[in-house]
């Protein structure tokens, strides 16, 4: 399982598989990214600057966030404040992931797979069968981020000339991508059946309840998340051979 | 007062940067609880969940159009159909009713 799971064999059709799993990925990212880099121009910033902010932090609402801290002109140490707080929900991701890696993976790997988690990275690389490969979330990344980063270049140059019907369509790609990710486990696993719709109502409710709604979305998902997953975890523990799939 | 944008993205990258890799790096042993394991099981499903709805219904013009988008995603990767596929039809229900319908 260990070493002998990276063998360039295994590497290449899973960097490839990766590529294919990150075109929608892309899609969907070009579309945000574009609509992020009309905020990044608002805030002052040059097309090189957009591209170099989304290569580094690749978060819409992280970076969204930290544009709003640029255009108020607010202190570093703030904005590293705030960046943190849009991007809590890395941390549980990235935990979660080193539960998918062999535990003697490199260091470098690990430095490269955490660098590269977006939402729907990690949410492909979580589903893969057994110990995660690294090249399957590179193949994923080289296509998603370079996308994300020239999208907001392009939204920063071009600012308001893609058609809106056009924003709207590539827009989707991400839902859609979450929904391949969410609903077909849940056919087998009826805890996960049932968490879906209870995800949609609060997800809904946290929008419109007074207080709440005055929270970020990152901070209202990194709530949601902790809240639910724990109740879920603590009801309908899981199986140990459930968390080895 | 204008403060310089290069420093800001400095430390926007730096901030994002460590909060993805720390746990990454750090936690190199399988989690013994329970409880972690599972709510860790839970998190992908519920993140992606939360972030699905309703913020579907805003990425498009109009909300019947991410509405639609969602119906079809739901039944085409129940159905089993990959990925792209499921990404690729909800663009596509997207694209048929902002464009020719309205």
């Amino acid at each position: 399982m260990s070493t002998k799971a990276y063998t360039f064999k295994e590497n290449r059709p899973a960097f490839l598989l990766g590529m294919r799993h990150g075109v929608p990925i892309g899609l969907g990212y070009f579309a945000v990214a574009f609509s992020l880099g009309i905020a990044a121009k608002k805030a002052g910033l040059i097309p090189i600057q957009g591209f170099l902010t989304s290569i580094l932090c690749h978060a819409s609402a992280g970076e969204y966030m930290g544009f709003t801290m640029i255009a108020a002109g607010a202190g570093y140490f703030e904005t590293a404040l705030a960046i943190f707080v849009a991007n809590a929900r890395y941390l549980l991701m990235s935990t979660a992931m080193s539960q998918r890696l062999a535990s003697n993976l490199p260091f470098a790997h690990r430095i490269l797979l955490g660098f590269g988690i977006t939402d729907e990275l990690f949410a492909v690389s979580v589903m893969r069968q057994g110990y995660l490969n690294p090249y399957y979330t590179y193949g994923a990344t080289v296509v998603a981020l370079p996308s994300w980063a020239l999208g907001t270049m392009l939204g920063i140059l071009a600012g308001n000339l893609m058609p809106a019907f056009l924003v709207s369509a590539f827009g989707v790609a991400l839902y859609g991508m979450f929904l391949a990710v969410i609903v077909p486990p849940a056919r087998q696993n009826k805890v996960i059946l049932a968490l879906i719709p209870i995800c949609f109502a609060l997800s809904f409710a946290a929008g419109v309840l007074p207080f709440v709604k005055e929270l970020s979305a990152g901070t209202r998902t990194i709530l949601l998340t902790v809240v639910i997953a724990s109740g879920a975890a603590l009801l309908f523990p899981v199986k140990e051979e459930q968390n080895e799939e | 007062m204008k403060n310089n944008v290069w420093i800001y993205i400095a430390v926007m990258g730096a901030v994002s940067f460590l909060i993805r890799v720390l746990p990454m790096t750090l936690i190199r042993k399988p989690i013994k609880s329970r409880f972690v394991r599972s709510f860790l099981y839970y998190v992908p499903y519920v993140t992606l969940a939360v972030m699905t709805f309703p913020a579907v219904l805003d990425a498009t013009q109009s909300p019947i159009a991410g509405g639609a988008a969602l119906a079809v995603g739901m039944i085409v990767a129940w159905f089993g159909f990959d990925l792209f596929k499921t990404a690729l039809s909800c663009c596509a229900i997207v694209l048929i009713l902002e464009l020719f319908i309205k």
